[in-house]
């Protein structure tokens, strides 16, 4: 026989593996092509942005922009020394080109952050070149040292020489409360001044207390709508539903009504003798407001995941449980429970990944004790203006979160997410 | 769910217990929206409760806050809602074109990449508001549409596409693709077959999403706080203002209708779900 009777032909006297791979490729053309739209449009307003955050997060060109002749000297220097007259005198034309262009203030800041002290030694410098004071005939380095005696300081210019690489990992640092030393090498900040760590912690620390009292509340309501009749389970689902298409600053606000000092639940606990009066406890701008506040706000992310499993869960096995010799809670822990974990592992990965990142609720409710890292990372972007600080902090919460949603795709799989 | 007559006492007070305990929770769930109904009626200034209203005195209710929503001096509500919704219906439009069309793609078996590319497109649903706010800032600032309504439409493009994506996704899972062959075998051609017989059936899906991309944008203030100039104010910016500076009953007046339009919009995605249901002949 030969080969070619083996080959199945199209009526076009194609191969029909070729035909058909054609097809397929088409198909597959086809469907990428209505993807396509969607997926541009992400990447150029979404993800493209989310990298930029992280360029934007270890860039530090400005100074390597500013002293470029400074930098270019200092490559030959060892840094154990005071530099030579080179370094100097670059320095000096480097920022006599900063004082043309009045740009020698941002340089200053900047340098002060690096080393304290720096504003006050560069301002003395820009008075004396403002007033011609330095000739540039004869030694630089002398005249600058006589300037200010920082100048004649090892550290200042080891300082200078850190910030040359134009990108830097401080701000990282800064997000764990560490920075670099002196010397280069990584240390932490004094232990009174640790500020983002505990606000690490705290969102942890509510981030998981929320998800657990959303799963104990959220678990024996499941299970009720999952097992009522019909129509009965129809009415009670409009408490779980309102809630989550009501805005969420109507709930927020409705809060704080509630919790605040002669709101409704501090009058509840005085009517029934719980507390005097004059003695009203604090509930709002505080821890007890945030978990309050986002257990119930959250509470419908938990119940509906869960509620969709139970639905699947057959009451007779319950019976048959029963019937082979369990008590009802062995039945319910042996055989019931097992059955709905794919249901809480997305209940509860969901509402983490959502409880971590909150930022308005907390705001409102949580005073200072209750405050998040995104109230931090609000806070630099619009009130400090450190952008490359907030975009660093943003980017090691976002490492976070991607991870849980790594996890979460593994175990339920993302397109199995259902809504209402 | 009545127990069985042959329950014992201690499962029986165990059942009691239980349905008291679900009792608790649906009442913490549901009764902060309704402290703001009667508070919005309130004649006094102040957020609490007063003695007149205790005692349902019918001159400690009044309309004034509706009144001062509609009419008050320096009304801010009025621009913010024709901003909000302006806003929220073309975000909605938007959402529902770019997510139907690419769930109508990755519903097809010849998708390449599909979980990594739906998990793309899922993202900014998990992705921290807070995040999504400064990345979608800094690219808006960059393209100089730093507030205008534009940017923040497609900012709540972004936010709302996954919404439509999920649910057109799942009512397409129960979609019979014979009828399409069927249609196209008959001579027509995909713009007809999709107009004709898939966009009818899947229509629930993409309704329903296109609700929850409504809601995510008239109920967005992260993302808009970072967009927003004094132009572009929305309700929810109203809101978040006042809620953090003058406390006033008008924001109750405003909640109570926010709150009305949620049960309305509760109401229309409840009944869409059924029918998507009894069409792709799920029986529950």
């Amino acid at each position: 026989m030969s080969s070619e009777t083996k080959q199945i032909l199209t009526t076009d006297g194609i191969p029909l593996e070729v035909s058909l791979k054609k097809a397929e490729k088409k198909n597959k053309i086809k469907a990428f092509l209505l993807v396509a739209p969607l997926l541009l449009f992400l990447i150029i307003t979404y993800i493209f942005p989310i990298g930029e955050m992280f360029t934007r997060s270890i860039d530090d060109k400005m100074i390597t922009n500013m002293l470029p002749k400074t930098f270019k000297e200092m490559e030959s220097w060892d840094g154990q020394k005071l530099p030579p007259e080179e370094v100097f005198s670059a320095f000096y034309y480097d920022y006599k080109a900063l004082v043309e262009k009045q740009e020698h203030g941002k340089l200053g800041q900047r340098l002060n952050k690096e080393k304290n002290g720096f504003n006050s030694t560069t301002k003395r410098l820009f008075r004396n070149i403002k007033r011609k004071k330095i000739d540039e005939s004869i030694s630089i380095k002398e005249q600058i040292i006589k300037v200010h005696p920082n100048w004649n300081k090892v550290e200042y210019w080891q300082a200078i020489k850190r910030t040359a690489p134009p990108y830097t990992l401080a701000k990282y640092l800064k997000g764990m409360d560490m920075y670099y030393a002196p010397d280069g090498s990584i240390v932490q900040v004094d232990e009174d001044r640790r500020i983002h760590r505990i606000l690490w912690l705290r969102t942890l620390e509510i981030a998981f207390f929320v998800t657990l009292f959303c799963f104990l509340m959220g678990y024996p309501i499941a299970h009720l709508l999952a097992t009522l009749p019909m129509k009965y389970s129809n009415l009670l689902m409009i408490c779980v539903l309102l809630p989550f298409w009501t805005s969420l600053l109507v709930r927020t606000a409705s809060w704080m009504i509630l919790l605040q000092q002669q709101g409704v639940v501090n009058d509840f606990f005085v009517m029934i003798g719980l507390v005097a009066d004059d003695n009203r406890p604090e509930m709002m701008y505080n821890k007890v407001g945030t978990y309050v506040a986002m257990t119930q706000i959250l509470l419908p992310f938990m119940v509906l995941p869960l509620y969709s499993v139970m639905k699947t869960i057959s009451p007779s096995l319950m019976r048959a449980g029963k019937s082979l010799g369990g008590t009802p809670f062995v039945a319910f822990w042996k055989v019931y429970f097992p059955l709905t974990i794919p249901g809480i592992g997305a209940g509860c990965l969901l509402v983490f990944i959502l409880a971590i990142g909150y930022y308005i609720t907390p705001a409102l409710v949580g005073g200072a004790s209750g405050t998040l890292i995104s109230n931090q990372i609000a806070f630099h972007m619009k009130q400090t203006l450190d952008w490359s600080f907030a975009s660093a902090m943003g980017l090691m919460l976002l490492t976070g979160v991607l991870v849980i949603y790594w996890i979460y795709n593994k175990l339920v799989g993302v397109d199995n997410i259902k809504l209402g | 769910m009545a127990l069985p007559s042959y329950t014992e006492t201690r499962y029986r007070i165990w059942h009691y217990v239980y349905l008291t305990i679900c009792a608790f929770v649906f009442f913490f769930l549901i009764a902060p929206l309704f402290v703001i109904f009667p508070l919005s009626f309130n004649a006094e200034e102040f957020l609490v409760f007063s003695e007149g209203m205790k005692n349902l005195d019918p001159d400690a209710f009044s309309l004034r806050w509706y009144k001062d929503m509609v009419y008050g001096t320096k009304n801010p509500w009025g621009l913010a809602a024709k901003n909000s919704f302006i806003i929220a219906i073309f975000a909605t439009i938007g959402s529902i074109i770019l997510g139907t069309l690419a769930a109508l793609g990755l519903s097809s078996r010849h998708m390449p990449y599909k979980g990594i590319i739906m998990a793309t497109l899922i993202s900014p649903m998990i992705v921290p508001l807070i995040i999504s706010g400064v990345a979608i800032f800094f690219f808006m600032a960059k393209v100089g549409l730093a507030a205008t309504h534009t940017g923040i439409v497609f900012a709540h493009i972004i936010l709302g596409t996954p919404f439509v994506v999920i649910t057109v996704t799942a009512t397409l899972s129960g979609f019979d693709h014979s009828v399409t062959r069927a249609a196209a075998s008959l001579g027509s051609n995909p713009v007809n077959t999709f107009m004709k017989i898939t966009l009818p059936l899947i229509l629930p899906g993409v309704i329903s999403g296109g609700l929850f991309a409504f809601v995510t944008s008239f109920d967005e203030v992260v993302v808009v706080l970072f967009l927003a100039g004094l132009e572009n104010t929305t309700i929810p910016i109203q809101m978040w203002t006042g809620l953090r500076e003058q406390l006033s009953p008008t924001i109750l007046a405003v909640a109570t209708c926010l709150i009305l339009l949620s049960t309305l919009i509760l109401v229309t995605a409840e009944l869409l779900r059924r029918r998507s249901e009894r069409l792709r002949g799920i029986n529950r």
